[in-house]
Formats: structure tokens, C-alpha cells, sequence
């Protein structure tokens, strides 16, 4: 009556749907942890209707597997901290696209080697674009975790004709796709397309600098879930083509958000680099003047007279793991009967989102945290900003000067404040290599000094005061 | 080249794209971060087709290659849905007192 194929397809769409279910539930913080079990209820649907496909014969192996990468996951899930949430993604990110240019692979030598059929039709094709896509992100992935781990250079790595040879390494990659797409049974050219995108991952990867990870790591998201699609074609298999195209369009959708809020193309993220290093003598001029240096102390006074406060997180924050000081700070500012809110920048920290997982974590409520367009229009009437490991997007030069490397770039307007301080370690320059005119303006303070010590030791003297 | 059935899961994959688009396009920039991890783990579905892999009668070399994508994309399923569980139990409201 029923085949058992049609169950296995049916639990499959079954799946998909529930992955769509889940994901729509994200769209509010209150559903969304019930969207994640969603979610992972439809992967357990998918994974139960695989292993009794009439195929899977030994389970041995998928066993050996299954606990091997279940036992890492789960062990780097419940250790890793907040602060390294931008690694994390970027080894699932590198994991998944291996794991589909595997299967596409693991497919072809089956095939190929063990049954003797060529493979025919669009699959040729899919493979070619499984092992390139997947690949690229696996490598992509472990360059860009190695950066955000600062275990290598954050800054872009350049080199003279890195243009000529990405070129040609490029056209190498062309030309040896059309090679395996046209016949697939050449497995030695298979495996040097493998080689090849391996090494591309690295060498694209490389010349972008680790303020721009927030582009890479969405971007190398969407490869990995088009890396899936295309394995989707491979098997011929709906809940690949479907799950990939879900968590293709996500990944799209964020690196244009990221792109967006620092008023960059993609071309100019990725490539940028190559062509930079020239001009960056000319920009370096801009605003001089002197910075006044307060103490935590001249601070207090200030906001003994605030009614409102803005808090505004960066980077610096989060390198010096200063978020549940900066929460203990808010606590005794609205114990002051200071009403204290956030701004969040899109590109604030290393990862799409990243500063608010932090906050969230220290316990600072959702709905303190509030978006570029949110927060702006408030600035005129707010009494103090307080900025936290922020440099960048609190420029105004984005806002004024044309000639500037970021002009356009939408920023937080904190200058717009009656005082804002700026908690910083020194006056050296910010990831643009630009001078902050903030910085020299009349109602701004700077505290200088390790984020998390200045604003321990701003929350006591507020307290005494 | 193109057979039916590939235009057929062409169409799925251009619709699947139209109704991501749509979903994700309403997930606030609060979540950006949980959203990664867990559509992460919505790609570790590549875990289908690595139990087939690994368990299917082929050859050491599709089973070799088939294993290891096991674990990638078991360690994709599991630490993606379970990191975004820890990122999401963290977020609340204000309580109001």
C-alpha cells in the first residue's frame, strides 16, 4: 500500500516544516526558545525517518560518527563563553559546509567506484558546487575562528599580486569544475577541486580584517547552507534543498544588514584589502585637538545631576569580559533614579547580535536594549551617554565629513548628548584607522583605562557620591 | 541534462528561498546572534545524507568519507541547537514588581 519511501518523504517534509515553524517563532525573544525545540524536534524527525531507510544497512558507523561529533558539540555548546560566541558560529559554520562537501563526495566514490554508475543529469553539477561551496566555507570558517581567537593576525594579510594570484587560482577552480561537471568519473580531478577550494577558503579569507568578521561569518553562514542545497541535488533529497535554502536566505539577509550599517558593499568588504593599503596615508590627517582626561570620580558628579543615561557597548567590552560590570553599573545608575538604557550598533562586536547575547547574559533586561533607529532621536534629550569599548560607530565624521573612510556609514549620534563619556584605553585610533573628532568635542569626557576596572570603579564612586 | 525531478526540486529550492527570506526578514536584530547558531544547526540536516553514507553497502572509502561527515554534522546538530538554547533561556524582560 504505502511505500516506505513515501513515509520517509513525508517525515522529511515534515521536517521542513517544522524548521519554518521554528524559525518564524524567532521573530520574538518570548517564543523563540520554544522555536529552537521546535526546530530541533523536526532535525529528530528527519534523522529517526533516515535510519530506517531500507538503505542504511550497518549502523555501526553512523554510530561511531553520531557520538564522536554529538559528544564535541554538546561539550562546546555548554562551555564555551559569551564572549567566544563569534568562534563558535564560525566552527559550525565550517562544520556544515564539510560535512555536505563530505557527503557529496562520499556519494560520487559510491557511485563511481562501487557500483560503477556515472552520474548523470544535474548531479555532476551539484557535486562540483557541494565540494566548491563546502570547501570554501570549511577553510573560510577556520581562518576566520582563528582570527577572532587572535591565535593569527587580526589585521589583513596582503602581499604583492595577491590579485594576479587569486585570479588565477580562480580561473584553476573554472576551469577544473567544468572538468568534473563534464565527467564526473575523473576522480583525480575531483579530488584537486577539493584541494583547490580548500585553499581558497584560506586565501580569501585572509585579507579581510577582524572588524569586518561580522560580514564573513554571515556570509560563510549562507555558503554553508548553500553548501547543503547543492547536496540536496546530489542525494535528490527535499529536506537538504529546503533546510539549505532556509539557512542560505539567513545568511544573506544578515551579511546585508552587516554590509548596510557600514555603508560597504560586499565587494568592498571582501576585496577591500587588496587595493587599501596606498591611501591610507592620506586619510590619516583629521581632527586634532586635546581630549580632557576625567576620573571616575568627575564622572559621578555629572551623573548625581542625570536624569537619563545611554549605555553604548563595543568590542571593548567584550574583550575585557566588562558586561555584567557595565549591568552593575546600570543597577546603581537606576538606583540613582536614573533611567538607563542601551544603544546597540548592528556592527557592535564581532558577530551579528553579539552585544546583546552579552548583555542578556549579564542579566541587563531585553527590553533595555534598543536598535540604531530606536535610540537616535533620543540623544537630544538624553543627560549622559556613556561609551563602553566603542569607537567607530560613535563617529561623527560619518555624518560630516565626505573625505572620510567611513562617511556614510549610519552611526549611534551620541555627540548629540548634553555629556557623553568615553571609556577607553588610550587615544589610539579605532579599526578605520581614523581619528574620532567625538573624542575633542566640548561635552565629551574621557576616562581612560581597562574598561572592566574604569567602570567597577565609576559604579562605586557613583554610589558614595 | 536537466530531468524532470531536478527541475522539481528546483522549484522547491526557489520557493524555500522566497519563504526564508520572509521568515528571517521578521527575526529582530536582538536575536541575530541565536539566529546564526540555530540555523547552524537547521544545515547540520546535511546529517541525512551522511547516516546514508555511512550506512549504506559501499565501499571503506564512502564509508570513511561518510563518518566523518556523521560527526561534523552531528556536532552541527547538537551544539547548534543546544548553544542557542543557552543564548535563549538568557533573555527576559524586565520583571515587573
Amino acid at each position: 500500500m504505502v511505500d516506505a519511501n513515501v513515509i520517509i518523504q513525508l517525515a522529511y517534509l515534515a521536517a521542513a516544516v517544522l524548521f519554518i515553524t521554528g524559525l518564524r517563532m524567532l521573530s520574538s525573544p518570548k517564543s523563540a526558545p520554544r522555536g529552537n525545540l521546535v526546530a530541533a524536534v523536526g532535525m529528530f524527525v528527519a534523522v529517526v525517518a533516515t535510519l530506517v531507510d531500507q538503505d542504511v544497512v550497518d549502523y555501526k558507523w553512523i554510530a561511531l560518527g553520531a557520538v564522536i561529533g554529538s559528544a564535541a558539540g554538546a561539550v562546546a555548546a555548554l562551555r564555551i563563553a559569551m564572549t567566544a560566541m563569534p568562534q563558535m558560529v564560525a566552527l559550525l559554520n565550517g562544520l556544515g559546509g564539510a560535512a555536505s562537501a563530505l557527503v557529496a563526495g562520499a556519494d560520487l566514490v559510491s557511485n563511481v567506484v562501487d557500483k560503477g554508475i556515472t552520474p548523470s543529469g544535474i548531479v555532476p553539477t551539484a557535486i562540483v558546487l557541494s565540494v566548491l561551496i563546502g570547501g570554501i566555507t570549511l577553510t573560510g570558517s577556520l581562518i576566520a575562528f582563528a582570527k577572532l581567537q587572535e591565535v593569527m593576525t587580526t589585521a589583513p594579510i596582503t602581499y604583492p599580486g595577491q590579485q594576479v594570484v587569486n585570479a588565477l587560482i580562480g580561473l584553476g577552480v573554472i576551469a577544473l569544475c567544468v572538468m568534473v561537471a563534464m565527467d564526473p568519473t575523473q576522480l583525480g580531478a575531483f579530488c584537486l577541486l577539493a584541494a583547490v577550494a580548500l585553499l581558497l577558503g584560506v586565501l580569501l579569507v585572509i585579507p579581510i580584517g577582524g572588524a569586518d568578521m561580522p560580514v564573513v561569518i554571515s556570509l560563510l553562514n549562507s555558503y554553508s547552507g548553500l553548501a547543503a542545497c547543492a547536496t540536496g541535488f546530489v542525494l535528490d533529497n527535499s529536506a537538504l534543498v529546503v533546510s539549505g535554502a532556509l539557512v542560505g536566505a539567513s545568511g544573506i539577509i544578515l551579511t546585508k544588514i552587516m554590509c548596510d550599517a557600514m555603508n560597504r558593499s560586499l565587494t568592498n568588504v571582501l576585496f577591500g584589502a587588496f587595493g587599501a593599503a596606498p591611501e591610507a596615508g592620506a586619510v590619516a590627517e583629521g581632527p586634532q585637538g586635546t581630549a580632557k582626561s576625567y576620573t571616575p570620580e568627575d564622572a559621578a558628579v555629572i551623573f548625581s545631576n542625570a536624569r537619563t543615561a545611554v549605555i553604548v557597548p563595543g568590542y571593548g567590552m567584550a574583550v575585557a569580559q566588562a558586561q555584567h560590570a557595565v549591568r552593575e553599573l546600570a543597577d546603581t545608575l537606576e538606583e540613582k533614579g536614573i533611567e538607563v538604557n542601551f544603544a546597540i550598533h548592528p556592527v557592535a562586536g564581532r558577530m551579528p547580535g553579539h552585544m546583546n547575547v552579552l548583555l542578556a547574559e549579564a542579566d541587563v533586561p531585553y527590553d533595555k536594549l534598543l536598535e540604531m533607529d530606536e535610540v537616535n532621536p533620543t540623544f537630544p534629550e538624553t543627560d549622559v551617554v556613556l561609551v563602553i569599548g566603542a569607537n567607530d560607530v560613535v563617529n561623527p565624521s560619518a555624518r560630516t565629513e565626505k573625505g572620510s573612510p567611513i562617511y556614510g556609514m549610519p552611526i549611534l549620534d551620541v555627540d548629540r548628548a548634553e555629556h557623553v563619556f568615553v571609556i577607553k584605553r588610550s587615544m589610539n585610533t579605532g579599526f578605520a584607522g581614523i581619528q574620532n573628532p567625538l573624542f575633542f568635542n566640548d561635552n565629551t569626557m574621557m576616562i581612560f583605562g581597562d574598561a572592566k576596572k574604569v567602570t567597577i570603579a565609576l559604579g562605586e564612586a557613583v554610589r558614595k557620591y | 541534462m536537466l530531468e524532470v525531478e531536478a527541475v522539481a526540486a528546483l522549484t522547491i529550492l526557489i520557493l524555500a528561498f522566497f519563504v526564508g527570506f520572509e521568515v528571517i526578514s521578521k527575526v529582530p536584530p536582538l536575536l541575530h546572534t541565536p539566529l546564526m547558531s540555530g540555523s547552524n544547526a537547521i544545515s547540520g540536516i546535511s546529517i541525512v545524507g551522511a547516516i546514508l553514507a555511512a550506512g549504506s553497502e559501499h565501499g571503506a572509502t564512502a564509508i570513511v568519507l561518510g563518518v566523518v561527515a556523521t560527526a561534523f554534522a552531528a556536532f552541527n546538530v547538537v551544539g547548534g541547537f543546544l548553544v542557542t538554547d543557552r543564548m535563549l533561556s538568557m533573555f527576559k524582560q524586565k520583571d515587573r514588581k
